[in-house]
């Protein structure tokens, strides 16, 4: 238990003191947030609704998708790796705590937007609070998944950062962020139900703010926790302690059934 | 004979065709100071690295402290300190939360007292990545013994260090040795393997050329030993000269220097001729070959093969 304490302080620490994680867990985020709220808000005043939610998954992706992986990575590659594992680190401390601190962050950069957007941009709050809550664990835990599994299959930071923009580009595209799910031409609806961030806004709006949904929300909910859970145990199956990330038990490309819950998700909603 | 702490019998390590380890063996005593010697690519890192349960062998058998590394990696971390040859730690974490983190998986108390040792205790708060190469290496060997393991495996430990820093390293090696800690030193300097090393073994092309005490292997060289002699007189200027198992001799800064290959006839006739011609000795100095001589020899012999 000590070691995990100890583990995870450092972990948190390093959060802020790591200049690119600084920024991605919170300058990124809350400047991206004050940007749209000063910018969006006038040009979209139907955006205010939106914009605490909007704002939180944003948060989540940017901390999450492209905060985790590349420290892995680079761990891996500098042999971090390979001090942990003759010092007794398991596996799944290597994996999961950056995960648990960067989600510890997020929850102070969510009670930033939450606490000042109605001050700032008279947006309105969350009316089902513990929705609210479900719905920020379920995509942070989606989320940072997906994100451990990158960075345990990536195998430089090159690559790395490929596969992060792979699933961030499009979520700010289609996941509904920025332009709601039900002006996507069919096709692109079918496609953003693939990104996470779709299903957390879905759930957001219909769950949390109470407005209507797109979809069934507790099947966003539901598709969510899933695809987390099985990415966590996909990455701690493939994660590998060679910094080259040659040994591995099983070719990467089984981190792609981490999509199996969204196909499913899809089929669900479709009948 | 006790049974060895460290037991590698027919050791085979392949990385697809190459052949990096070819059925070595060798035992290790406890609290000896073992040195593995030999030139990039001759198949340390396999070794050690196989010995850490960094990875598999594709032959043979080891033994760490009665654990075997690559069935039972999960008891190894208790018996084994590694100070790696790579940073091995994050850039940001301090020697503090370091000593902290390591104890705590190791489920000991921190020993700060290290840290004061080694000279770092004014940078116990700075970040890794702002330490000297040599203040890195010495916070590795503190992370390394702080549990007090049996078995200590040192990859090239004063890479980077001052001469104080060195002279430390060394003294905390013996004391641990004291203390009953067997360790592994991988390195390529051969005055220090020479200096510490109980016993050596030379690998070469991911073979054992050469194993024994550092005397006993430069004992089995070719190599001549070094007869320096300083006269008052002129009785050593005859060039004709000739003193037994003398191969070469010169003349150098006042210093008659002969290339012996058995040094007690050589220099038992030298002080007799001294004696006899009524000169006096004024100074005379032996000079073993060094290991750094044998390995040079042993590895210029596998590199024409």
């Amino acid at each position: 238990m000590n070691a995990f304490v100890q583990h995870f302080s450092f972990e948190f620490r390093t959060g802020v003191r790591n200049k690119n994680l600084l920024l991605l867990n919170y300058l990124f985020p809350l400047g991206f947030y004050l940007m749209m709220g000063f910018v969006m808000v006038e040009i979209n005043p139907l955006f205010q609704k939106d914009l605490i939610p909007a704002m939180v998954v944003f948060a989540i992706l940017a901390a999450t998708l492209l905060g985790i992986p590349d420290p892995l990575v680079t761990a891996r590659e500098n042999g971090i790796f390979r001090s942990y594992k003759i010092n007794g680190v398991p596996a799944f401390s290597i994996l999961l705590i950056p995960a648990l601190t960067t989600i510890l962050h997020l929850v102070i950069v969510t009670a930033i937007i939450v606490v000042s957007a109605p001050l700032l941009f008279d947006a309105p709050l969350p009316i089902d609070w513990a929705s609210f809550v479900v719905t920020f664990v379920a995509l942070a835990i989606a989320c940072s998944g997906i994100a451990i599994l990158i960075g345990v299959i990536s195998a430089s930071s090159r690559v790395t950062v490929l596969y992060s923009q792979l699933v961030f580009l499009p979520s700010m595209l289609l996941g509904g962020l920025m332009i709601p799910y039900s002006m996507l031409p069919t096709a692109a609806a079918q496609a953003a139900q693939l990104l996470p961030a779709t299903h957390a806004m879905n759930a957001m709006r219909g769950l949390v703010m109470g407005g209507s949904a797109d979809f069934n929300v507790w099947i966003s909910i539901a598709v969510l926790a899933l695809s987390g859970v099985i990415a966590y145990g996909l990455a701690l199956y493939l994660f590998s302690w060679d910094r080259h990330n040659a040994a591995r038990r099983a070719h990467p490309a089984l981190a792609l059934l981490v999509l199996v819950p969204y196909f499913v998700g899809i089929i669900l909603t479709l009948s | 004979m006790t049974e060895p702490i460290i037991a590698v019998q027919s050791f085979t390590k392949t990385y697809g065709d190459f052949v990096a380890v070819e059925d070595i063996s060798f035992t290790v005593q406890h609290g000896e100071i073992f040195g593995l010697l030999g030139p990039n690519g001759a198949g340390k890192t396999s070794t050690l690295e196989t010995l850490e349960g960094l990875r598999e062998p594709n032959g043979g058998s080891l033994s760490v402290a009665g654990v075997d590394p690559t069935s039972e990696p999960h008891k190894l971390g208790s018996v084994i300190g590694v100070q790696l040859q790579s940073s091995g730690l994050p850039e940001t974490i301090t020697p503090d939360e370091a000593m902290k983190l390591f104890c705590a998986y190791h489920t000991v108390e921190p020993r700060f007292d290290l840290l004061e040792r080694l000279g770092l205790q004014e940078k116990r708060n700075t970040q890794y990545v702002e330490l000297s190469t040599g203040q890195q290496r010495r916070l590795s060997l503190a992370l390394a013994v702080a549990h007090k393991p049996p078995v200590l495996f040192l990859d090239e430990p004063t890479a980077g260090l001052d001469v104080p820093s060195r002279v430390e390293l060394h003294s905390m090696m013996r004391e641990l040795q004291s203390n009953g800690t067997t360790t592994i030193l991988a390195t390529h300097d051969m005055a220090e393997a020479e200096e510490l090393s109980d016993r050596v073994a030379i690998l070469l092309n991911g073979r054992i050329v050469s194993t024994g005490t550092p005397m006993d292997i430069t004992a089995t060289g070719a190599g001549l030993t070094k007869v320096s002699v300083r006269v008052e007189n002129s009785t050593l200027d005859d060039p004709q000269l000739r003193f037994p198992a003398v191969s070469q001799q010169t003349f150098k800064e006042e210093y008659h220097i002969y290339f012996t290959t058995d040094v007690g006839p050589t220099v038992s006739a030298i002080i007799q001729h001294i004696e006899a011609h009524q000169d006096k000795l004024i100074d005379l100095r032996v000079q073993r070959p060094s290991l750094e001589d044998r390995f040079l020899e042993l590895t210029k012999v596998g590199g024409d093969q």
